[in-house]
């Protein structure tokens, strides 16, 4: 009862600072805050497929673009609310993810990796394919313009409630399928958990939320959605993303989601991978992501389960080691 | 009429036949045993039952109904759980929660705090609702073993199939077993069928005792029968079908 009240106390707190942030913030780096909030989206659905139900996706950027995509077509076709387009781009991200985790739930381990890396690379090369909706290579524009403080509010106010559905969907029985699933296939078909069913599911939730995600990257990129924004890069910097998170937990998301949207900004500061011509940021993603998995090898998420332990352990006072767990 | 059924059943894995033309029937309300030397194809048929092993020919019918058109996760849902000679457990979770994955098929609208007193009440009868908020990764086997007992048990199986649940016990957790069986059979009413090398316990809580050898049955009967049964003794090399032989 008190883990879950000190639970809500950071939620709560949480809340008040992402409320009052934006007033001292300038506008591009509201902009920049929203970014945050859509990478923590993204990461946390990719959390529920890759973390919660083990299985490794490198196409979330494709889900993304299918999310984006529906924003910008609605938005510029159809003149959709912008607001009104986000359920849109969770319910169509959400059929595409169903019907991609269907044959996905019968592969595992780098096969699965592999067919969803394929599906990284083509979705956005299709845009060039039906171009008349999708205005090819210049890419298409939504209708009117963003404000950065409507950014701001949408992208927080949609990542608010979409941890709260995945707290929702991973609390109880649902969370402990995926997690069965994950653990041992034969225990959990044996108890009675559909492994097909659980799989797919996890991977239509997921693709939902990278749906989201991507409707906010076209807001949070004026307005623009473009094949070359949704390239294999985007990806693998979610998966990044998830890894820096740390697999299976909720709680580092933010932390991952943070680090995506800030390095570019990050790097371009760094005095020594500034001097790099091409490619500096890449270079410090995958040094980041070397040292995590040196010294953080279970993400943040481990990293804060480790603090909690030790601060347990401390006001306990009983001065025996607390045990890590295996 | 038999609660479980297994009719004829051949199983092949490429040249190799694992079963071959084994029949067998559980009578409710009874606890069977299943023996044979290692390899004799125990194991595989609680892979056949539970629908993880496809059998070539034959069929399996629990309370009549055949299960060859059941997909494993529904197996359960005919009333059979079962537990593992390994220990196939979920380490990341809590032994908590690994047995409310055992409640998993309860009614969808069932709230999650019955389910949870459900699985207490397992973890009582089992008797290890003290590390019900332990991590199950670390745990010692013969718990592990429990926690696996726990979780079959929590969906009210009419027909519980166990692999070598002794494995990996001391003497005295081998006799809490014993006393444990006989409560699934006399008090629950529960269906019990048992693949076990401890011969005492076998022997002690069986009604009726199935030999298994290289994938044949060769013989059944009552254990006082099967202990003086001349081809048992002789699969089981030099014939120590007896108390010691645990």
């Amino acid at each position: 009862m008190r883990a879950i009240l000190g639970r809500l106390a950071i939620c709560a707190a949480a809340a008040v600072v992402l409320a009052l942030l934006p007033f001292t913030l300038s506008g591009l780096n509201q902009v920049l805050a929203a970014r945050v909030a859509l990478y923590f989206i993204a990461i946390l659905g990719l959390n529920i497929v890759t973390g919660y139900t083990g299985q490794i996706s490198i196409g979330h950027g494709a889900f993304m673009a299918i999310g984006g995509y529906t924003t910008a077509i609605m938005s510029a076709d159809h003149h959709t609310n912008l607001i009104a387009t986000l359920p849109l781009s969770f319910a169509i991200a959400f059929g595409c993810g169903v019907v991609v985790g269907l044959p996905a739930s019968r592969l595992s381990g780098v096969y699965l990796a592999l067919a969803t890396l394929a599906l990284a690379v083509s979705i956005p090369q299709l845009t060039l394919k039906f171009s008349h909706f999708t205005g090819a290579r210049n890419g298409i524009s939504v209708d009117g313009t963003v404000g950065y403080l409507w950014l701001y509010g949408v992208s927080w106010a949609c990542a608010a409630i979409l941890f709260v559905v995945a707290w929702l969907v991973l609390r109880g029985r649902t969370g402990r399928a995926f997690r069965a699933v994950r653990d041992s296939e034969v225990a959990a078909a044996s108890s009675g958990v559909s492994l097909v069913l659980y799989k797919t599911l996890a991977f239509g939730i997921s693709a939902a939320f990278a749906g989201v995600a991507g409707s906010l990257f076209v807001l949070a990129t004026n307005g623009y959605a473009q094949p070359d924004e949704f390239s294999i890069f985007l990806s693998l910097y979610i998966l990044i993303g998830a890894a820096v998170a740390g697999l299976g937990s909720l709680w580092g998301v933010m932390g991952g989601a943070a680090f995506v949207a800030l390095l570019p900004n990050i790097s371009q500061s760094a005095p020594l991978i500034r001097s790099i011509p091409v490619g500096g940021q890449d270079i410090a993603a995958g040094l980041v992501v070397v040292l995590v998995m040196l010294l953080l090898p279970t993400g943040l998420a481990g990293l804060l389960q480790r603090m909690a332990l030790a601060a347990s352990a401390l006001r306990r006072r009983s001065g025996i080691p607390t045990a890590e767990r295996g | 009429m038999s609660l479980l059924s297994v009719r004829n059943v051949h199983l092949r894995f490429g040249g190799i036949t694992a079963l071959e033309d084994v029949s067998f029937d559980v009578e409710e309300g009874t606890t069977a045993g299943l023996i044979g030397p290692n390899g004799a194809g125990k194991t595989t048929i609680f892979n056949v039952i539970t629908r993880l092993y496809r059998l070539d020919e034959g069929d399996v019918l629990v309370d009549g109904s055949s299960l060859l058109r059941t997909p494993p996760s529904r197996v359960i849902r005919h009333g059979v759980a079962r537990t593992f000679q390994n220990v196939e457990l979920f380490p990341t979770m809590t032994v908590l929660e690994n047995v409310l994955v055992g409640a998993h098929t309860d009614s969808r609208f069932e709230r999650e705090r019955s389910a949870r007193r459900r699985a207490t009440e397992a973890l009582e009868l089992i008797g290890i609702d003290e590390l019900a908020s332990r991590p199950a990764a670390g745990l010692p086997f013969g718990t592990l073993k429990r926690i696996e007992l726990a979780r079959a048990l929590v969906s009210k199986p009419r027909l519980l199939l166990l692999d070598e649940p002794a494995g990996g016990l001391n003497h005295r957790e081998v006799e809490e077993l014993a006393v444990l069986l006989g409560r699934l059979r006399d008090q629950l009413k529960m269906t019990v069928l048992l693949v076990e090398h401890h011969m005492g316990l076998v022997m002690k809580i069986s009604d009726h005792v199935h030999v298994l050898n290289f994938g044949r049955m060769i013989a059944n009967g009552p254990p006082q029968e099967i202990q003086r049964n001349p081809e048992v003794i002789e699969a089981y090399l030099g014939g120590e079908l007896d108390e010691s032989a645990a």
